[in-house]
């Protein structure tokens, strides 16, 4: 069941454990941030060895996040090229919610909001690396002005993002025979069929 | 000081010039900021910088360095000619009224006996006229022109305004509002205090500018006075104390003088110290002379001393010249000195033009440096690059270090400025072999007088008889020290009034000093200090701040020389009948019987004001002196001199004469002559001094200092820089005809150029505290720099005023 | 230092409220600007006392030094030149300048570390180094530019007004050598009535710009400066209205429950979506189709 020849191959190795990489850092960074950002999450401090471990790596990691998914970026950026089919998709996004997918435009290797989930990251993971270098005391003295947008702006990206995953991890849950494309690089037809039916017919060469 | 410390608060206005209080003086100066706030007094700083005094201050004037006796000049021209004198207390307590010598004269530049070749004055003008009952002769009107008066007047008037602010650099508006501000304290009730500092001792006109000062604080009547009097603040914790023990060459303890060399006769000695009154009814107290000098000679010599040896007189050395610090390097240059003991003292850094002490130093055979710490001057033979490029090789000297504790390692007694002595106790006890200053001096002693005991010598007499009656001879304690400069009777002192009556048991310590004797039965190490340790024990250890006057006078807390006094001269601080002239600061006054009141009185204290005693006791004429009479080497009257190096070509008040151009009467050594430079190869006016962070050459041994003020600086206009092409911070390079010394540069606003008879006369600040040795940067000494030139009386260097070049490293 | 010797006001990092039954009189310093003769006493006591040891540095062409706060110099003096009309009217104007103890602490506010900055009921702001992360959100939280991060063990310093002092009843050791008495100590009630007959008296010498600075912004401050014109701060460095930045207001303020809100929604509504509207799974008659094709 897990090997079926027939299942069609949607991530290779390299791409898995990049996703994986930058997966873990991002959990790292998210555990360690939110101590930073609210005291109700200071204790997550101590996953990390206290608060001092905790301000120590959370810069490096975030660096290390920022270069791995430099990797996916590069890999996946022509994949998630808007187009007018994905904007009707993402206007109709509520059909989707509410498990009515039937009706939806055809999608190729990623819908809509896959790709809009892909710039948001982008997106956040620049702005975070940026304002993150900003706030970085360690190594870096900006003046102070700097400093503070920094922070605010290193804090709210990181809350979006955060959120943005939270949907991210769910939409895989939700999405049933989703996850194991992260696990395994591979997805059954009919799951292609069902969600990519685009990407479908081009692995498949049928309609 | 006349006065003391706490006694600023009492003033309406305090006049900073010639020191920066603030900065030097840090912890009295709140003294000036308590009469700020309490009497609303005002603060009037007048210097080179704008300073720390300056930044706190009401007014600020700027002045040119070394012209300090042109502005005084100028603001005594003012007071006379716009009648701002206190009359009463100038006409009763002043030689105003008195009649000069007939040939006293002043004409361009020169008082009158001047001798060009000698470099110094035949004084015997410079004198009052006596009749012939031995009394000076008087005009009470001050309309002859020989009275003292007339002659001032006629001296200041060529001070006028315009020639004042040419020479001086001082815009005149700012001169003629500090004029205006002094002025206002020659009413009875309004007092005007003035510190100063090195700023004026350290010039070749050094006692004369403060001479000038004394002039005003007298036409002001502010001597005497609580709030009044001519203070200086003394540089160092014990100053004011080494200086009452004896610190001029020529002295002896308790400014008792030495003979010289054509003194031989014990008895005309003492009637030459012991002067009549020059006044009827006059108290002459040095009449006494006998008495404390005959006790101080029982302290050093005890039973050796006898009125049939002229109580040894002859052991005492009879001076031929003055052997200050200037002319001992001099003669160790000339190498005629074998060896040196520089005993808490750093002279390599501290005298004037470093090359030539270091010269001298090489020239020694052995030096003792008797300190805690070593010092540059112990160090003078390691090369320290460009810091100290001394060659050990060519260097023969033994140097010996003795390391003395520091002041908190013993006790012992320290006297302040306002001559209070204050004991104080031992915190801790020394590091490691150190021992205390007088430990180390007594054991030296002690092995000195054995060897002159085993192996006589050119003259043991003085030496193997010196009276040394401590328990450990080699460790006399502060104790014993303290008890013996207070005095002690030999013999049952008998009252003269009345027969049988013993006023102090033999053994026992003497009250006071008037209880000293001339025939032998008292010894005394220092008659001023006598009332400090008396029968009731340890004055100076006396801790009681009560004030009930509210002047700050606390007569219970420590000693004050003389007699716990705590303003001198206090009979001033009352008008002739005997009252206060301002009630709510009334110092002493007459109760119909005798004198008493907040300090104890400064004069015979039974004599009724109807008796027309003069208050200034000290002067056998009873007054004090506007005219010097033949007491100052450059003349009675203070006169405007350049300073040696200066950047004008001729002295303004004398243009037309070349040898008026700089103090007649300054002694100048062979070879130091050409070793001044001109305004043409070094443009500008140095000055140098200290910071508040650091004290002298010692605390660049300490950390906290060091961090605080780490680096060798000098301060330059924005103004200077820029012609210059200096930014702050840069490296520059000072140098003067002696040498040089490297630093970084501080760009500031608060010096600047000032006008000096029509051209622009830049000044460059330098503080001293660096040198080689210590935990702070490394730095040059200062003292590279400065001219090895002092005052005519003292011998004071002349560090505040010389000439140099800058320019960028 | 121990945190029992003082009550606690306000905590870093912290929700709930501190101990606050007891009554403790605010404290502060006033410094007067017009007394101040830049002596740097104040900064030998404060390393004496606190046994810290700044670098021994250069001199950058001022009197200022250390040039600036450090770990080690929770106060320096700056020295400002002021010009006016006259150049000899001139003014040196010198401030101590160290942590001004605001009444609403930025530092406190920024701080992520609970415990490590702490605000005692007597109005002292305190750091705890042994509680410190390092991060220095202090020092972007503070409108002063005071607090700095330790190069040795990458802990935040400043002054602590010697709140070990003021614990047992005296005062603060710059307090205690200032030799003018520029730098007073008390409650903060009897400093500003101090501060008020200071003003009256430099009013009397014609000083009429002088008055007291005692920001608002920050909800006031427990050092205050007597200032010979107080409508001219920045003339000896100080921020003429300061208050902690909006941006730190945001990012420490109304960010924070909206933010911890927002993505507990994001979280719960995920949940809530599923157990409403079930998984989304591959269509039954997709597999089947497919699986009918490779029959075929």
């Amino acid at each position: 069941m897990i090997r079926d020849p027939k299942d069609l191959q949607r991530y290779t190795a390299q791409e898995r454990a990049n996703h994986w990489v930058v997966g873990i850092c991002f959990i790292l960074l998210a555990l360690s941030g939110l101590a930073f950002f609210h005291p109700a999450f200071f204790p997550l401090a101590q996953i990390f060895g206290g608060g001092v471990w905790a301000r120590i790596l959370h810069p490096f990691v975030g660096v290390l996040m920022t270069l791995s998914f430099l990797g996916l970026f590069i890999r996946f950026r022509a994949l998630n090229a808007m187009t007018p089919t994905d904007r009707e998709w993402l206007s109709r996004i509520g059909e989707m919610a509410s498990g009515n997918d039937h009706g939806m435009p055809e999608q190729g290797k990623y819908n809509g909001g896959q790709k809009l989930m892909f710039w948001v990251m982008s997106a956040s993971i620049l702005l975070l690396f940026v304002s993150g270098i900003l706030i970085w005391r360690a190594y870096f003295g900006f003046p102070v002005g700097l400093v503070r947008l920094g922070a605010v702006v290193h804090a709210a990206v990181a809350a979006i993002m955060i959120a943005f995953i939270i949907v991210h991890v769910y939409a895989a849950i939700w999405v049933k025979g989703t996850v194991r494309a992260m696990w395994y690089g591979t997805v059954t037809r009919a799951w292609a069929k069902q969600h990519h039916r685009a990407w479908y017919r081009q692995m498949t060469g049928k309609s | 000081m006349t006065n003391h410390w706490v006694d600023i608060k009492n003033a309406d206005l305090v006049i900073i010039m010639g020191g920066n209080a603030a900065e030097a003086h840090v912890c009295g100066f709140k003294w000036v900021v308590e009469a700020k706030e309490k009497r609303g007094a005002k603060l009037i700083v007048v210097d080179p910088r704008f300073n720390r005094s300056a930044a706190v201050s009401d007014y600020y004037a700027p002045i040119r360095p070394g012209t300090d006796i042109a502005f005084l000049g100028g603001v005594i021209n003012y007071l006379l000619t716009h009648d701002r004198i206190h009359h009463e207390y100038v006409k009763a307590y002043t030689d105003s009224t008195f009649l000069v010598h007939e040939g006293f004269d002043f004409e361009d530049g020169f008082f009158s006996g001047y001798d060009p070749d000698k470099r110094s004055y035949d004084k015997s003008t410079w004198n009052y006229q006596k009749g012939k009952d031995g009394y000076v002769l008087t005009d009470e009107t001050l309309q002859n022109p020989r009275c003292v008066f007339q002659l001032m007047k006629r001296h200041y008037s060529r001070y006028t305004p315009e020639l004042v602010s040419q020479i001086t650099g001082t815009p005149q508006d700012r001169f003629l509002k500090v004029c205006e501000m002094i002025a206002a304290t020659a009413a009875g009730d309004k007092t005007m205090t003035i510190l100063y500092a090195l700023g004026w001792t350290q010039h070749s006109v050094g006692s004369q500018n403060i001479r000038t000062m004394a002039m005003i604080q007298l036409l002001l009547g502010n001597i005497g006075q609580a709030g009044g009097g001519i203070n200086a603040l003394r540089g160092h914790s014990n100053v004011q104390g080494i200086t009452d023990m004896c610190l001029l060459t020529t002295n002896l303890p308790g400014y008792l003088s030495l003979a010289k060399e054509d003194e031989q006769d014990f008895k005309a000695y003492l009637d030459k110290r012991s002067p009549k009154p020059l006044r009827p009814n006059q108290l002459s107290y040095w009449q006494n002379y006998p008495k404390f000098h005959v006790s101080l000679m029982k302290a050093w010599y005890g039973k050796a001393a006898t009125p049939e040896n002229d109580f040894c007189f002859d052991w005492l050395p009879k001076f031929d010249k003055g052997y200050d610090v200037l002319h001992m390097f001099e003669r160790m240059h000339q190498g005629k000195l074998n060896g040196f003991i520089a005993q808490g003292f750093n002279p390599l850094a501290a005298v004037p033009n470093s090359k030539k002490v270091a010269n001298a130093l090489a020239k020694l055979k052995f030096l003792v440096v008797i300190d805690p710490l070593a010092t540059d001057t112990s160090e003078f033979w390691q090369p320290a690059g460009e810091y100290n490029e001394a060659d050990p090789a060519s260097i023969q000297t033994t140097v010996f270090r003795l390391p003395a504790a520091c002041f908190a390692e013993e006790e012992g007694s320290y006297t302040n400025s306002g001559r209070v002595i204050q004991w104080h106790w031992k915190g801790a006890d020394p590091v490691g072999e150190s021992k205390s200053d007088g430990d180390i001096v007594a054991s030296l002693f002690v092995r000195l007088r054995e060897m002159y005991v085993q192996e006589g010598g050119a003259f043991p007499d003085p030496i193997v008889n010196l009276h040394w009656p401590y328990r450990h001879p080699e460790e006399p304690s502060p104790e014993e020290v303290a008890r013996e400069y207070n005095g002690y009777a030999l013999q049952d002192l008998e009252d003269p009034k009345e027969k049988g009556k013993i006023l102090v048991k033999a053994g026992e310590q003497v009250p006071s000093f008037a209880f000293l004797r001339d025939d032998g039965s008292t010894a005394c190490g220092n008659w001023l200090y006598s009332g400090s340790w008396t029968p009731a024990g340890n004055m100076m250890a006396r801790r009681d701040p009560s004030d009930p006057s509210g002047l700050g006078q606390t007569l219970n807390w420590g000693f004050a020389w003389p007699v716990n006094r705590r303003i001198l001269y206090n009979r001033a601080s009352a008008d002739p009948a005997g009252r206060p002239w301002d009630a709510k600061r009334k110092v002493i006054a007459w109760n119909g019987s005798k004198w008493g009141g907040n300090d104890v009185p400064d004069f015979k204290p039974d004599s009724a004001p109807e008796d027309g005693m003069g208050p200034f006791i000290m002067n056998p004429e009873g007054v004090a002196r506007l005219f010097a009479v033949g007491r100052m080497a450059e003349g009675p009257f203070p006169e405007h001199y350049e300073p040696f190096e200066s950047p004008l070509d001729a002295n303004p008040m004398h243009p037309n004469n070349p040898k008026a151009r700089t103090n007649p009467a300054a002694r100048v050594f062979k070879g130091d002559m050409e070793q001044f430079g001109t305004a043409k190869d070094f443009p500008y006016v140095a000055t140098t001094y200290r910071l508040a962070e650091h004290y002298h050459f010692w605390t660049k041994n300490v950390a906290l200092n060091a961090v605080v003020q780490p680096e060798q600086f000098v301060e330059i206009s924005e103004e200077l820089a820029k012609e210059k092409g200096i930014a702050a911070g840069d490296q520059v390079v000072v140098r003067s005809n002696r040498g040089k010394i490297k630093a970084v540069a501080v760009v500031t606003k608060r010096i600047r150029a000032l006008d000096v008879a029509g051209r622009k006369v830049h000044t460059i600040g330098i503080p001293l505290h660096w040198g080689f040795v210590g935990v702070a940067k490394p730095g040059y000494l200062t003292n590279t720099l400065t001219p090895y030139v002092g005052d005519a009386n003292v011998q004071t260097p002349e560090f505040k005023a010389f000439l140099v070049n800058i320019e960028k490293a | 230092m121990a945190l029992q010797s003082l009550d606690i006001k306000q905590r870093s990092a912290t929700t709930t409220p501190s101990p606050s039954m007891r009554q403790t009189p605010e404290v502060a310093k006033l410094i007067d600007i017009s007394r101040c003769i830049g002596c740097k006493a104040c900064q030998v006591a404060c390393m004496e006392w606190n046994d810290v040891r700044d670098e021994i540095g250069s001199v950058d062409g001022t009197y200022n030094n250390p040039t600036d706060l450090t770990a080690a110099s929770w106060t320096v003096m700056r020295f400002y030149e002021k010009e006016n009309a006259d150049p000899f009217d001139f003014e040196w104007l010198i401030r101590k300048d160290g942590c001004m103890h605001c009444a609403d602490p930025g530092c406190l506010k920024a701080c992520p570390a609970p415990g490590a900055i702490v605000q005692y009921a007597n109005g002292i702001v305190d750091f705890h180094q042994e509680n410190c992360i390092g991060c220095g959100y202090c020092i972007t939280g503070c409108p002063f530019n005071v607090p700095r991060i330790s190069k040795k063990d990458s802990k935040a310093y400043k002054c602590t007004l010697c709140s070990d002092r003021v614990a047992v009843g005296l005062e603060p050791a710059c307090v205690k050598t200032c030799p003018t008495g520029a730098i007073m100590f008390g409650s903060k009630e009897q400093m500003t009535f101090q501060a008020g007959s200071r003003i009256t008296e430099l009013h009397g010498r014609g000083l009429t710009k002088a008055g007291l600075y005692d920001p608002p912004g920050v909800g006031g401050t427990h050092v205050m400066y007597v200032m010979k014109d107080v409508g001219d701060p920045g003339a000896i460095g100080l921020p003429t209205d300061p208050g902690i930045s909006p941006l730190v207001s945001v990012w420490k303020g109304v960010s924070k429950p909206l933010a911890t809100f927002a993505l507990a929604a994001v979280a719960l509504g995920s949940l809530f979506h599923y157990v409403t509207k079930g998984p989304n799974e591959v269509s039954k008659e997709l597999e089947d189709e497919l699986d009918k094709e490779d029959v075929k």
